[in-house]
């Protein structure tokens, strides 16, 4: 089991509110039956209209805390959102707010997603700004995220963190241990036994 | 049960495996849907560890997003959808998994074949790894989207893990003018709670409006639940559900389905049922709804003009201000009159058979204004088959429409049917995201099957109220 209890890297500031799945990796990159590739492609189109876009930014390219605004991740169910984040370098994501199947798919990925207040991610995204090579801490124990003398509080729910915590956020092995549990389950439910009473 | 349980904690509760460590639920999931997107991984990493699908009786596989709607002889021309479709064929063979496949008549966009195929039963927990699972709420069901890992999970253990949501009641009373369709009404809903005013919640929607609903306006209205924040969106079964079911290949037979619906009927959320929230709108409030800018919530009646940024909160205006930057619109200007390049109908919001009837209506004797690229797309080849059979194709070639095969075509850019360049869309779809129409600056204006046929015909957003009457004869 792999336990995630903090989680540290350089900032990667995108302060912008409801960026949708279709934006973090269009359509047509879904084409494809791995994911292997698709860190390449994170934010391409919004890359290729906005040469400032921060992930067109070499400053930021080593960074692995992303900084973002609210109902980050909405729209879609696609993995394939987190995986191409994950796969660019991505470890740890700082938002006002997260869109809920997004939330979910990224901590089953072992990626911490975390609230802060839009007043500490302005103030972190300027630090960030000064200095892209600051180290950013982001701990899920002390629900902190610490850089230099900058602190603030995150919010988790507390089954992700829990999850992280416990090194059970890569659920398929707890699910799998209660395959008896599950198939009892299976009998009391009415449309799976021809509605017998 | 007690009386005070909503529908969706009586099924949440029955599903339920066992709490696990973090505080979730493990909930055992009756119906699992796949498709060609989001699947392939999961099998992979099946396959990765030696594990096989638990009850592949209650998986179910369609193709949808990829595949083409014009010609689909395979191979397919785009050799990346072609090995999407092998990887599927492949996978549901060695898994055991039911398929079906383009050459199969049950074949469509999925969340229309569930319903259809009397898949999609109430009192079901549904999950498929795409977003718009919601839509199968309309039967009572708890179906919801999920992400690939999940979908291994189920795949291999027919359970998930969730943290149960509040459930809000979404009351609309009173009764639809004419030209107001299922559409409108979700679309509304999203306008006044939100994109992100159903954040942790399931929704019920419930009173006159929806009680007098058709299952599909129903699914319709579930469908857009997702665009409003919520993880879920449910009706409670009803008479209607059940004369929906009856008959259908998968629901049960004879007497087994009586037993059923008398089931199905007592999951239904009673008078005292208790809610974490509770909103109400009224019917005569809601006109032909359009969206104008960059997300579901950003809509107006189509008799309104675009609204002023500074009509929002401070922290609103900026996402105000750069939609109308990237519509290319002003605040003030009325959005009837605004010229559409392309027209689409389809998708699973709007995709199925009435609401074809709906377009058709409009359609026959008049004519696509010249120069808009008009789409009909069935969501499915029942769907296909029946509008056939009613001459609705022979209609809407005559107003110059194209007419399409089954999938999912122009809501999303996974397949040729795409926008170009800055092309404005007027489309019956579910999302208006920036790009979503596979034109990364092209752009979407959601609407109904009837205001969109509208806008293809006058070649701009119109009033479909003003064109209710039949033309000619
Ligand atoms: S029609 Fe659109 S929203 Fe529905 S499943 Fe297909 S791509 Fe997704």
């Amino acid at each position: 089991m792999n336990e995630i209890k903090q989680v540290s890297g350089s900032g990667v500031p995108l302060l912008l509110d409801d960026i949708d799945t279709d934006r973090i990796i269009p359509a047509r990159f879904l084409r494809c039956v791995t994911f292997d590739g698709l860190g390449e492609y994170a934010f391409e189109d919004d890359r290729e209209q906005d040469p400032n876009h921060t992930f067109n930014n070499e400053k930021y390219r080593s960074g692995s805390v992303l900084i973002a605004g609210r109902n980050f991740g909405c729209g879609s169910s696609r993995e394939h959102a987190p995986q191409s984040l994950i796969r660019w370098g991505i470890k740890a994501i700082i938002a006002e707010s997260f869109a809920e199947i997004f939330f979910g798919n990224c901590t089953a990925l072992g990626t911490p997603v975390v609230c802060a207040s839009r007043d500490d991610l302005e103030k972190l995204t300027k630090l960030v700004e000064e200095d892209p090579s600051r180290e950013i801490s982001v701990d899920i124990e002390s629900k902190k995220v610490t850089s230099g003398d900058f602190e603030c509080d995150i919010t988790i729910l507390d089954s992700a963190r829990n999850a992280l915590l416990s090194g059970q956020w890569d659920f398929m092995n707890l699910l799998l241990e209660n395959e008896a549990a599950t198939r009892e389950a299976s009998q009391k439910i009415p449309y799976l036994n021809q509605f017998a009473t | 049960m007690s009386d005070t349980q909503n529908l969706f904690n009586k099924v949440w509760d029955l599903h339920t495996v066992s709490t696990l460590p973090s505080g979730q639920t493990q909930l055992f999931v009756g119906l699992h849907l796949i498709h060609e997107v989001t699947s392939p991984q999961a099998f992979a990493m099946l396959r990765e560890r030696g594990l096989k699908v638990m009850y592949p009786d209650q998986t179910w596989a369609t193709v949808d997003h990829i595949v083409p709607t014009d010609n689909q002889a395979r191979p397919f021309a785009d050799a990346l959808a072609e090995e999407m479709m092998s990887a599927i064929e492949k996978n549901c063979r060695e898994f055991g998994v039911t398929l079906l496949d383009l050459d199969d008549d049950r074949q469509g966009i999925v969340h229309v074949v569930g319903p259809e195929q009397g898949l999609t039963q109430p009192g079901q927990i549904i999950v498929c790894g795409d977003s718009h699972t919601s839509t199968h709420g309309a039967f009572g069901a708890i179906a919801f989207g999920i992400g690939t890992s999940q979908v291994a999970g189920v795949l291999a253990t027919q359970t998930l893990a969730l943290g149960r949501p509040k459930v809000r009641k979404i009351e609309v009373t009173g009764e639809l003018a004419p030209g107001v369709y299922a559409k409108d009404v979700t679309l509304h809903i999203i306008r006044k709670l939100g994109v992100k005013g159903g954040i942790g919640y399931a929704y019920e929607y419930s009173g006159e409006v929806f009680d007098r609903m058709t299952m599909e306006e129903r699914m319709t209205v579930c469908n857009m639940s997702i665009e409003g924040g919520a993880r879920c969106g449910y009706i409670n079964p009803d008479q209607t559900t059940v004369e929906y079911l009856r008959g259908r290949p998968n629901a049960p037979q004879g007497e087994e389905f009586e037993k059923g619906a008398k089931w199905w009927l007592s999951l239904a959320s009673g008078p005292d049922a208790e809610y974490d929230d509770i909103v109400t709108f009224d019917a005569a409030d809601i006109e032909p709804t359009v969206t104008w800018g960059i997300n579901p919530e950003q809509a107006l009646g189509v008799s309104e003009n675009i609204p002023d940024a500074a009509d929002y909160p401070q922290e609103d205006q900026a996402g105000i201000r750069e939609a109308y930057e990237y519509m290319d619109l002003q605040p003030g200007q009325s959005i009837t009159g605004v010229k559409v390049d392309v027209t689409f109908i389809g998708s699973c919001t709007n995709g199925r058979i009435s609401d074809l009837r709906e377009a058709a209506a409009i359609a026959k004797g008049r004519k696509v204004a010249e120069g808009v690229k008009a789409l009909v797309v069935p969501g499915s080849q029942q769907v296909l088959k029946q509008a056939v059979a009613e001459g609705l194709d022979k209609i809407f070639e005559e107003a110059g429409f194209e007419w399409r095969a089954a999938g999912c075509s122009m809501c999303l850019a996974m397949n040729p049917d795409k926008l170009k360049g800055r092309e404005l869309c007027a489309s019956s779809s579910n999302r208006n995201f920036k790009g979503r129409q596979g034109s990364p600056t092209g752009r979407t204006l959601l609407m109904s099957p009837a205001m969109v046929t509208a806008a293809a015909i006058n070649g701009c957003v119109s009033d479909v109220r003003e064109m209710l009457e039949p033309v000619g004869v």
